[in-house]
């Protein structure tokens, strides 16, 4: 592979990169309590949610911006950010015939089509959509349906409104304000979102998914999703995002929060796709995110797949603590790099409980000049006996200027654990490419074809639906960076 | 079909093939033996395109087109496969998924729809049998954790699968014990037809026992030093290379 042809062929493409042209309601740029208090106002918010953002931005104020992580990105300036901006017109919006054309456009163009679910809606569609545009969620599909069992999927911000009891009861209980630099801006700003709450011994009966998507100029994206999964209930989550092309880094900060009871799953899959910024490394999203679950109780499971291909920099580690006995927390990622892009990404697995498991799957996938890191934590704590930890992570490298990088931390603080790690780092071989071409394979397939295998134990646990998204989107990524 | 002249490739600045000539016709088996650097290898890497080697000099004809100027993956799907001595692992893809792309790409080289699903499982059931594959390894990722023998019987299959009008067998015979070594032969032999043609490289006379050729050329030092008969290979057999060393005064 000469790197000329290399350097030559770096050139993916980013098909999300369109902006669609809906008059936005912004609130002035910089942020200060009155920010916040027009932030809350404007989404009409109880004094008890105010208080709580503003407790967090005043400890906001008191931290520095962390720099541990293996990347480096100029500081954003949190006072040049637009922190709340929603599509205009926001009315109540009964049926999507009163959604705004252009918006149902932008939808189409991500792949969304509301209008064939909304056509097979009842038995035949599995996914349910709330769609989260700029700082508002602007559409949640089969809220009827799903509220015939039970299941309570709305905006955060309706959840606030509506069922307080749940958001004042689970929210920040397992990311508090105090976690981090990023949590704590997020706690002050978040904007909407998604809410999820799975009753007692419900299986949630079709995929629940929440589309962000970063619209408008100069303004930060900073959601919060909060999901509860109650005794004995089941709920798979999906996640996808994307950002128009600009030039501009724009900031994501999230925050996810997973909770389940006794005897309760969930699975939460993503697949990020915020705007990489373009091949000489300018523009591109800085997604700086909070995930995390707990088992609360004993026998629940919470389960973790991203394919990781967008965005500048990525600083996000979906973490389980697995508080209840026997319960099981998975992490199975997919992280692909390319040109200039930045990834710090892997999971923490804090084991409190007995009998505890836990499985650690990372691929990791660096082309062109960019930096991969996969970063975990294993800690088993005393008294969480036959805790176990089966951890695996894997790099590709692709072309000979991009880095990676594995950062495993294990504590054991019980003799009883056992904790297992694999690494193993390979280039994607001239062997294996000259193999698929000679039996009439073209280079960009054999590639796709090669890190499709490399990924596929990571893969194969995306829904169906999600797993062929995925593996497209991977090859489109990873598009020329061989030669 | 195949029309080799005076031929020269080099890797990293050596010259390895220093004029090679060969002539092969549809129907027929050639076998090319040699000691080890005599250019063997590197002959069947020109061949199937590696981009490593340098061509300096000299033609390769293939069907009436310029092998030297199609990419690797148009010359696979021109007809020519490389059964290749190293086979490669690809950890994650199913022999199966992998030999459907393949044969779907050339065939959309020749403007042909995808084969049914049908009809690729019954060709892949059929194939399978021609060279006694288990048809777990079918379904396995391509070549992981294959044992030698099982690995070039998967070059065969996979040969039989894209029915190629050339088929360069790279020292398939290494590595395999003698059971191995008859079913891959008889794999080889069923497939062979008048519209086909075969290169057979090899260190050892034994798989001529089983593969019979039609002509015998030895390589040596970078060139094709002596062709003959089937019975040229006993000779060597018998005497060893020192007495082609002899003869070509080296």
């Amino acid at each position: 592979m000469s790197n000329e042809v290399l350097e030559e062929q770096i050139n993916s493409d980013y098909k999300y990169g369109f902006v669609t042209d809906i008059e936005a309601d912004n609130a002035p740029k910089g942020l200060n309590e009155d920010i916040i208090r027009f932030i809350s106002k404007k989404k009409n918010e109880p004094n008890w949610m105010l208080e709580y953002r503003l407790k967090a931005f005043r400890y906001w104020l008191t931290l520095d911006e962390p720099h541990w992580a293996h990347v480096s990105y100029p500081q954003p300036n949190f006072q040049d950010i637009i922190y709340y901006s929603a599509p205009k017109p926001k009315v109540q919006l009964n049926s999507l015939d009163e959604v705004d054309p252009e918006l149902l456009k932008t939808f189409e163009k991500l792949g969304i089509s509301i209008e064939e679910q909304k056509r097979l809606s009842g038995v035949e569609s599995r996914i349910a959509v709330d769609i989260v545009m700029d700082s508002i969620s602007v559409k949640t599909t089969f809220k009827e349906t799903l509220l015939e069992k039970g299941i309570i999927f709305c905006s955060f911000g309706e959840a606030v409104q509506e069922h307080p009891e749940l958001i004042k009861k689970y929210m920040s209980s397992v990311v508090p304000y105090t976690d981090n630099f990023y949590a704590a801006l997020n706690s002050a700003v978040f904007t909407d979102g998604s809410f999820c709450y799975i009753p007692k011994g419900v299986r949630c009966p079709m995929e629940l998914s929440t589309y962000f998507r970063i619209n408008s100029s100069g303004t930060g994206q900073f959601e919060r999703t909060l999901i509860i999964a109650d005794e004995g209930s089941y709920v798979s989550y999906l996640e996808g995002c994307t950002a128009p092309m600009r030039d501009e880094n724009q900031l994501h900060a999230a925050v996810v929060e997973i909770v389940t009871h006794k005897n309760a799953e969930v699975k939460y899959s993503t697949v990020q796709n915020w705007y990489p910024g373009d091949k000489n490394g300018k523009g591109g999203i800085f997604n700086f995110v909070t995930k995390r679950g707990i088992c609360l109780e004993d026998n629940s499971k919470i389960s973790w797949t991203q394919v990781e291909t967008g965005s500048a920099v990525t600083w996000k580690y979906p973490s389980v603590i697995l508080k209840g006995d026997n319960s099981v927390g998975e992490f199975y990622s997919v992280a692909v790099t390319n040109n200039y892009q930045q990834a710090d990404t892997g999971t923490k697995m804090m084991h409190l409980g007995k009998n505890t498991r836990s499985t650690i799957i990372s691929k990791g996938i660096s082309a062109g000049f960019s930096n991969n890191s996969y970063r975990g934590l294993v800690r088993i704590s005393k008294g969480a006996t036959n805790a176990r930890n089966f951890s695996q992570c894997d790099s590709l490298l692709m072309g000979d200027k991009c880095g990676a990088h594995t950062f495993p931390y294990i504590e054991i603080k019980d003799k009883t654990a056992v904790v297992e790690h694999e690494a193993t780092t390979s280039k994607i071989g001239e062997d294996q490419l000259f193999y698929c071409k000679s039996r009439g394979i073209d280079n960009e397939k054999a590639i796709g074809l090669i890190v499709n295998g490399y990924c596929k134990e990571v893969l194969n646990k995306l829904p169906m639906e999600f797993a062929v998204e995925a593996q497209k989107l991977l090859a489109v990524s990873l598009e020329g960076s061989v030669g | 079909m195949l029309s080799i002249k005076n031929l020269h490739a080099s890797i990293d600045g050596k010259e390895i093939l220093k004029g090679v000539n060969l002539e092969v016709k549809a129907g027929e088996i050639h076998a090319i033996m040699g000691p080890n650097g005599s250019g063997k290898s590197t002959l069947s890497a020109v061949l199937a395109g590696r981009e490593d080697y340098e061509v300096t000099e000299g033609s390769v004809t293939f069907n009436e087109k310029d092998l030297l100027e199609l990419l690797p993956e148009d010359r696979a799907r021109e007809g020519v496969f490389l059964a290749f001595q190293y086979p490669v692992e690809i950890p994650g893809v199913s022999n199966v998924n992998f030999l459907k792309i393949a044969l779907n790409e050339i065939r959309a080289y020749k403007g042909l729809e995808p084969m049914e699903a049908k009809d690729f499982l019954v060709r892949l059931k059929e194939k399978q049998k021609l060279v006694e594959l288990d048809g777990k390894l079918a379904s396995r990722s391509v070549n992981e954790g294959f044992s030698g023998g099982e690995k070039k019987r998967n070059e065969i299959f996979q040969m039989a699968m894209l029915e190629p009008k050339l088929s360069i067998l790279d020292e398939t015979d290494s590595g395999l014990d003698i059971d191995a070594l008859r079913i891959v032969a008889g794999g080889v032999n069923k497939l062979k037809s008048k519209d086909n043609a075969i290169i057979v490289i090899t260190h050892y006379q034994r798989l001529l026992d089983y593969i019979v050729p039609d002509v015998v050329h030895i390589l040596y030092n970078g060139k094709i030093v002596k062709s003959g008969p089937k019975e040229l290979a006993l000779e060597l057999e018998e005497k060893g290379y020192d007495f082609i060393k002899e003869q070509v005064g080296a």
